[in-house]
This record gives C-alpha cells, sequence and structure tokens, in this order.
C-alpha cells in the first residue's frame, strides 16, 4: 500500500480520519496550529482532542478568481463543527449559489492530493453536503 | 485630563493612476498640502507619523523628510495593514495629547495601481517531496485546498456570516450597496473612479468572490493623505479664520481583535469594530444618533453591511433593514461613504485611513461642494486592517 501524509498535521488519517485540535486544558479555546500559547487566556497546557467530523455551514464564498495554479471556482467555507470553528472546501458539490448554502449540513471528506517522487501520496480533506 | 487635539489642515490628492508621481512624491503632495491648508510649516511639526504599507521597511517618515524638510524631528513609521493611516493620525494624536509636542503631522501614502490580488494572489509550486513545514505542518500551499486566503474571499465569507446569523442578506443586497457608493462617487472629483452603476450591472460584472463582483471591491490606485494635528492651547494662539476651520477629534481610538472562537479560522472583523466604536462614543460624549455623516471601511460591499451593525448606526442584527431604510444613502438619516467608498473612491492603503478624515473634515468645514451634506457637525471615520487593527476617529465642527 501506498505510504500517505495529511495535507496539514491536523488531519488525523486511517479508518476514521478526523480532525484533531489543540484544547488549551484551562479555557478550552482550540486551535489547530502549533501553539506558544493560548490566545484567549494565555495558558500553555493544551491537550489534543478531536474535532467532530460533521457541522453546519456558517459562511461561505465561491472563489471565481484566485492565483494562478488554483482551480476555479471552488467553494471555501466555515464550517461549525459542534462548536468548534473549521476552515475548509466545500466539495463533492456545483460551486454555485443553487447547490451550495447557508446552514447546509456538511461533513468531512478526504481525497488524495498526489503522490511526490518518493511515491508518498498526500492527502487533503474537504466538507461535502450530507444529502 | 489631557487637553483636546484639533486637526488644523488636511489634504489629500486624487486617487487614481500618477504615473509619472512616485510614492515620496505624492506623500509630499499630500504633506505640503496639508501645512498649506492649516498656515503653518514643516519647522513647527514636533512628530511625524508616517506610513506606506507595501514598502514599510523603506522608511517614508525620513524620505519625505529629505524632500520637504529635515527638521531633525522624531519620526515614526508605521504599519497596520488597511488600518495604517489611522495609526499613523493616532500616533501624532498621541504625540501632541501626550504635551511632547504642540503641533504633528501624519500621512499615509501607497501606489497600488494596477496591483491584483493582494493577498492570495500568488501560490507557491508543489514541492517534489511532500515535507511537513509551518504552523501546521502543511506538506503544500493551502490557499485554495483549505478554504482562501483572497480578501474579496474573506470578505464575502464576513458578509455571508453575517447573512447566516441574522437572515435577509442577498447577492442582489450586497450588490445594492455597491450600486449607492458608485453613485456617490459620482460628485467626489477626488474618486478614482466616478462612474454610476445599475444594480444588473454590478451583479452581471465579473465575480471576484460570490457575492462579490469587481465594482463591489475596493479600487487598487495611488494616493496620498495627510493630516496636521495641533493642541488646544497652540490653537488658540492661532489666527480666528485657522480656529474657525479647525475640526475637533473628539475621540481617537486603536483597538485590535480581542480573542473570540473562530477568530483565527476566520478574520473576527466584528468584536474589535463594536469596541472601538464604543470607546469612541464613550470618549466623545455623543451617540451614533447624532452622526451627520460616516465614513466607514467598505473595502469590500459584504463588509459595509456589517459595520452598520458594528457602528452602531442600526439595531443589533438590524443591517439589512437600516440600509432597506435607505438611511445610508446621502438623503437619509445616517449618509455612509459619501464620497464613493473605497468601491469608488479607491483604496491605496496606508493613505486610506486619513483621507476618510479627509472627508469628514471636508463636509464639517462647509466646503464639501457639491456632495455637501448640509448642516453637518459630527462625523465618524472608521478603518479595519485585516489582522487586525481598528481605527474609529469622531470629528466635530468647531464652534468658533
Amino acid at each position: 500500500m501506498t505510504e500517505q501524509i495529511p495535507l496539514v498535521d491536523y488531519l488525523e488519517l486511517g479508518d476514521d480520519p478526523h480532525l484533531v485540535a489543540n484544547e488549551c486544558t484551562s479555557c478550552h479555546a482550540r486551535f489547530f496550529d502549533r501553539r506558544n500559547a493560548c490566545a484567549s487566556c494565555s495558558g500553555t497546557d493544551f491537550q489534543k482532542v478531536k474535532v467532530s467530523t460533521t457541522g453546519e455551514l456558517k459562511a461561505f464564498t465561491i472563489v471565481a478568481f484566485a492565483a494562478p495554479g488554483v482551480p476555479v471556482p471552488f467553494v471555501a467555507g466555515l464550517i461549525d463543527c459542534d462548536g468548534t470553528s473549521v476552515r475548509g472546501n466545500v466539495v463533492n458539490v456545483e460551486p454555485d449559489p443553487e447547490h451550495v448554502s447557508l446552514g447546509m449540513k456538511v461533513r468531512l471528506t478526504t481525497y488524495p492530493m498526489g503522490t511526490d517522487e518518493a511515491g508518498t501520496e498526500a492527502i487533503a480533506f474537504g466538507f461535502e453536503p450530507i444529502s | 485630563m489631557a487637553e483636546d487635539v484639533w486637526i488644523l489642515g488636511i489634504h489629500m490628492t486624487k486617487f487614481g493612476k500618477h504615473k509619472d508621481l512616485d510614492t515620496v512624491d505624492l506623500a509630499a503632495e499630500a504633506a505640503l498640502g496639508a501645512l498649506a491648508d492649516g498656515g503653518v510649516s514643516m519647522q513647527q511639526m514636533g512628530v511625524l507619523a508616517a506610513g506606506n504599507l507595501m514598502n514599510a521597511a523603506a522608511g517614508i517618515g525620513q524620505q519625505l523628510q529629505k524632500q520637504i524638510g529635515q527638521t531633525g524631528v522624531p519620526v515614526f513609521n508605521v504599519a497596520n495593514a488597511c488600518a495604517t493611516g489611522a495609526t499613523a493620525l493616532k500616533t501624532a494624536i498621541m504625540a501632541v495629547k501626550s504635551g511632547e509636542c504642540d503641533m504633528g503631522l501624519a500621512v499615509g501614502v501607497e501606489k497600488l495601481a494596477g496591483a491584483g490580488l493582494l493577498a492570495g494572489g500568488a501560490r507557491k509550486e508543489d514541492s517534489n517531496t511532500w515535507e511537513p513545514s509551518g504552523r501546521y505542518g502543511a506538506v503544500a500551499p493551502v490557499d485554495g485546498r483549505i478554504g482562501t486566503e483572497t480578501m474579496p474571499g474573506v470578505f464575502a465569507q464576513i458578509g455571508m456570516e453575517y447573512g447566516h446569523k441574522y437572515g435577509g442578506t442577498s447577492f442582489e443586497l450586497f450588490a445594492r450597496i455597491s450600486e449607492k457608493n458608485h453613485a456617490h462617487s459620482t460628485l467626489n472629483p477626488l474618486a478614482a473612479y466616478q462612474k454610476k452603476f445599475t444594480v444588473e450591472e454590478i451583479m452581471n460584472d465579473i465575480m471576484i468572490a460570490y457575492p462579490n463582483t469587481r465594482p463591489m471591491c475596493s479600487a487598487n490606485c495611488d494616493g496620498a493623505a495627510a493630516a496636521v494635528v495641533i493642541s488646544d492651547s497652540a490653537l488658540k494662539k492661532l489666527s480666528k479664520e485657522q480656529q474657525k476651520r479647525a475640526i475637533k477629534v473628539s475621540a481617537s481610538v486603536l483597538t485590535t481583535d480581542p480573542y473570540q472562537e473562530a477568530c483565527q479560522i476566520l478574520p473576527d472583523v466584528n468584536t474589535l469594530t463594536r469596541n472601538a466604536a464604543e470607546q469612541a462614543y464613550e470618549q466623545a460624549g455623543i451617540g451614533p444618533d447624532d452622526l451627520d455623516l460616516v465614513e466607514l471601511h467598505d473595502c469590500f460591499a459584504t463588509a459595509e453591511l456589517v459595520h452598520y451593525d458594528n457602528l452602531k448606526l442600526c439595531e443589533p442584527g438590524g443591517a439589512v433593514d437600516f440600509f432597506q431604510s435607505g438611511a445610508t444613502w446621502r438623503d437619509g438619516k445616517t449618509p455612509v461613504n459619501v464620497s464613493g467608498g473605497l468601491e469608488s473612491k479607491g483604496h491605496p492603503i496606508a493613505a486610506t485611513g486619513i483621507a476618510n478624515i479627509w472627508e469628514v473634515c471636508h463636509h464639517l468645514r462647509g466646503e464639501a461642494g457639491d456632495r455637501q451634506i448640509e448642516n453637518a457637525k459630527v462625523g465618524l471615520a472608521h478603518v479595519i486592517g485585516l489582522g487586525s487593527a481598528c481605527g474609529v476617529h469622531i470629528l466635530e465642527k468647531s464652534a468658533a
């Protein structure tokens, strides 16, 4: 089997792909990046927590004009995953306002981005409508 | 209690393409214009605060001094995203308020004509090996793969988020905000664009990031603006005419974005604006109902809507109804962006946070010509720099 690597280190692959946040142990603020301290309470202790793989689309845009090399149009969104906000693309949907709507229910999905020289496959994530 | 500070002189250049003028030429035109407007000279300035965001390391303050007066006074070169101009002004105001000097000059300048996307405009190619790097351990560039880094896309989501929370928004509603600002711009000879658009023309123009089409985005252009600020006691020693034209800075506030859930996912431009507005109304001792005009940061049509609410021009959640009542047109209850706003006047980044002050001062002095808001006595100017910084100034006509 091809070796796989996630696009970002907060994407956990395997049988049950999900996102992992760094949660501040004192105020429970959640972050996806490497932390020096908590932006909310300045605490320095964090624990890894699994983020819900389903959520609601709180905001979106359909990007029609982007940097060269970025395929357009695509849907960029803000997803509320049971109280944790996540940034991601809405995938497996027609990128037009008739098919994407505020409040729509979505779930995490993963897809291969390509294989590098060493034969490692990168895996990205997006959110697809729950039909 | 520190003494009051006034704007003694202020100037903005024509916004647009200035292919024969460099950054220093534009800054000099604005600075010399502001000094002449106030009837004072570079030799009287005790401090210079200057911003030029795209070349922030070049030291625009000292470059400007070398063209118009190397007086040896302290220079603060500031950079604070789109709030750079307001930050320069706030810096000069702080210097005067602190008593370090009686008068100060603030300048903002940018050369942006022809620039495309200012963020997310280029993406690195994927490397040959997937190697995690950076704070997210990303093996490849994420713009376009995990959301968007482009400003039209970020601000589109900010407007859509408001719509999700309160309802009532639509593509057409956002286009109508743009229609208003473009209509206003036809009366502003210094605007980069003075073209009226129908709502259909706006909606059918090139889509950038739904729901923002091209005319709903701020216009990249060249321009500069500058202001001379003065202490109350120094102003009293000047002529009656200078005192009469001086504009009182009733509030000068700069805030950053306090932590909120989601703020590191989609920038929260709301909380820091609300905080700045609340502090400004408190400082000035006036409320939103007292405002005769507002210049707010319509970097995109989707942004203008949320700031009606953030600046408390309407009830919480009531921005859509407020706009639809006609309140923000130039003949409405609270005229917003009678200059044409960033969508048509243009957005030479570091100049914007002083140019909006110029617009308000112009009306308060009764010098705004065809677009004069009659009997304007109080106005508010607002900017947002993503990252984030928010500047709010409240200005009042002189009683003299």
